[in-house]
């Protein structure tokens, strides 16, 4: 239906100077991505057995509680089962960090824990050890809601991100916005276009076949757009993730879910 | 339950560059044909190039170029899935000559600023961030939109 409004605009030549405002507004109510794959698909990702994200969630577990030659494990300070860990904070995730005065992803606090408590080098951004440790500690935290601040430091932040997110980008010359808020629901050929939300991330990815966390899929959709995609460590990266997440706000949790 | 299809080949993707990109040589671009707009229509074909119906039919429905499927519909036999987010392309030569045509699949950012439409011949400087062996770039080939539009003029 918009876009027989966008036509019919077009065709009446008045051009879209006001519904560049229509157009930049974030999808209300959020809804998950699960509520537009397929239903076999949420059929697999509610069913722990089928559910190949849980593979990461196992891996991610005995990383966990591997330990170093500093003999200081994850484990050692989290408990073997995480459950040292408050699912509340893990849902506030991207954070901002005063000591560091920048956002911090799940990934990034697994990464500088790892070097700051067990004296390990930081793995590679999106390396399968990586990313399986972040699906077992966000699954901890499954069923919570997504509650990234928006106030104080994170503000700015996030509006830079919303900026991003607005962005052309690549020889496809389309912003996030363009998909995820002009189209949910709407097919690109057989696929059905989501919000583009983060609640379920990391995630196994049906046309991968593998694990993507935020970032990841991120980067896939840049690609996709024959775009440049931003380093994992850029500025760029972290604002884009932070502001998607917080879209997310108030979406249950789903890590692992399973998604196209 | 895999799914079969990629985005990769729902939309935009399959980038023939890409094998040679894996070889860290893109292929050159070819040189972009400036072209002009009058009364929102491009009149002179691109390059001063011929279409072919018959190829662009192919172009439009190949998703590693056109790939307008992706988005129209169009009256393509034994395709199994359209996108819904554009207007049909059934017809579409009623009511659009070949001059307006040409600007709608060159850059229809000239009609509409927030058209989501890829320019497909969209002047390679205006593009932010094109990826790796996209530099400099259009989306197609010159002829290739000829192509396209001599096909678009059938539909009628
Ligand atoms: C041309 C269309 C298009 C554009 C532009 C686009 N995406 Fe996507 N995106 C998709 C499709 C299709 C999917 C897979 C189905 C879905 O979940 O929406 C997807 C999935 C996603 C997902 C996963 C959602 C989920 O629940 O699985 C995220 C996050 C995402 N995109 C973010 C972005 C960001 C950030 C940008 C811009 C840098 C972007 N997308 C640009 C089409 C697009
Ligand atoms: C990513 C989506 C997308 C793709 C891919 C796409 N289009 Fe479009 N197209 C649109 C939208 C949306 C419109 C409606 C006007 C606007 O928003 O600019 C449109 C409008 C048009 C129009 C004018 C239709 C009218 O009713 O006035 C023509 C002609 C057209 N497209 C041809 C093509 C051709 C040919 C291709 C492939 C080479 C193509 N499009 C690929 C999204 C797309």
């Amino acid at each position: 239906m918009i876009t027989r409004t966008l036509s019919r605009l077009l065709v009446s030549g008045f051009l879209l100077a006001s519904a560049g405002n229509v157009l930049a507004e974030a999808p209300k109510p959020a809804k998950s991505g699960y509520e537009f794959v397929k239903e076999e698909t949420r059929a697999m990702q509610d069913d722990e057995v089928e559910n190949t994200g849980f593979i990461a969630v196992e891996q991610g577990r005995e990383l966990f509680n591997e330990s170093p030659a500093s003999g200081k494990s994850c484990a050692s300070c989290h408990g073997e089962m995480g459950e040292k860990l408050d699912v509340k904070n893990l849902a506030r995730y991207p954070i901002y960090d005063k000591a560091l005065g920048g956002i911090v992803r799940l990934d990034d606090r697994i990464n500088i824990c790892r070097e700051k408590q067990s004296g390990e080098t930081p793995l590679p951004a999106y390396s399968a050890e990586l990313i399986a440790l972040e699906t077992f500690v966000r699954h901890l935290a499954v069923g919570e809601p997504v509650n990234v601040q928006i106030d104080g430091e994170m503000a700015d932040l996030l509006k830079k991100g919303e900026e991003l997110y607005h962005i052309r980008f690549g020889l496809i010359d389309m912003s996030c916005a363009h998909c995820h808020d002009s189209y949910p629901g709407q097919f690109i050929r057989g696929q059905k276009i989501s919000q583009g939300q983060g609640n379920g991330f990391p995630a196994y990815r049906l046309d991968t076949g593998e694990m993507a966390n935020l970032d990841l899929r991120i980067k896939q959709c840049l690609v996709l757009m024959r775009a440049e995609p931003f380093a994992p460590d850029a500025e760029e990266s972290k604002l884009l993730g932070a502001y998607i997440m917080s879209r997310s706000n108030g979406l249950k949790i789903e890590a692992p879910a399973i998604r196209y | 339950m895999k799914t079969v299809n990629t985005l990769i080949f729902l939309l935009f993707a399959t980038t023939p560059s890409l094998a040679a990109e894996a070889e860290g040589v893109p292929p050159p671009p070819e040189a972009y044909c400036k072209w002009e707009m009058v009364n929102y229509s491009i009149p002179a074909p691109l390059c001063g190039l011929k279409g072919d119906a018959l190829r662009g039919e192919k172009v439009v429905a190949d998703a590693s170029r056109g790939n307008c499927l992706a988005c129209h519909e169009l009256p393509i036999k034994g395709v199994e899935a359209y996108g819904t987010i554009a207007p049909p392309l059934s017809g579409i030569a009623k009511r659009l000559a070949e001059p307006q045509l040409r600007l709608r699949v060159v850059d229809s950012r000239h009609l509409n600023p927030n058209s989501i439409m890829p320019g497909f011949y969209r002047d390679p400087n205006l593009i932010n961030r094109p990826g790796k062996g996209y530099e400099g770039r259009t989306f197609l080939a010159a002829q290739d939109v000829e192509d396209v539009i001599a096909y678009l003029v059938t539909l009628k």
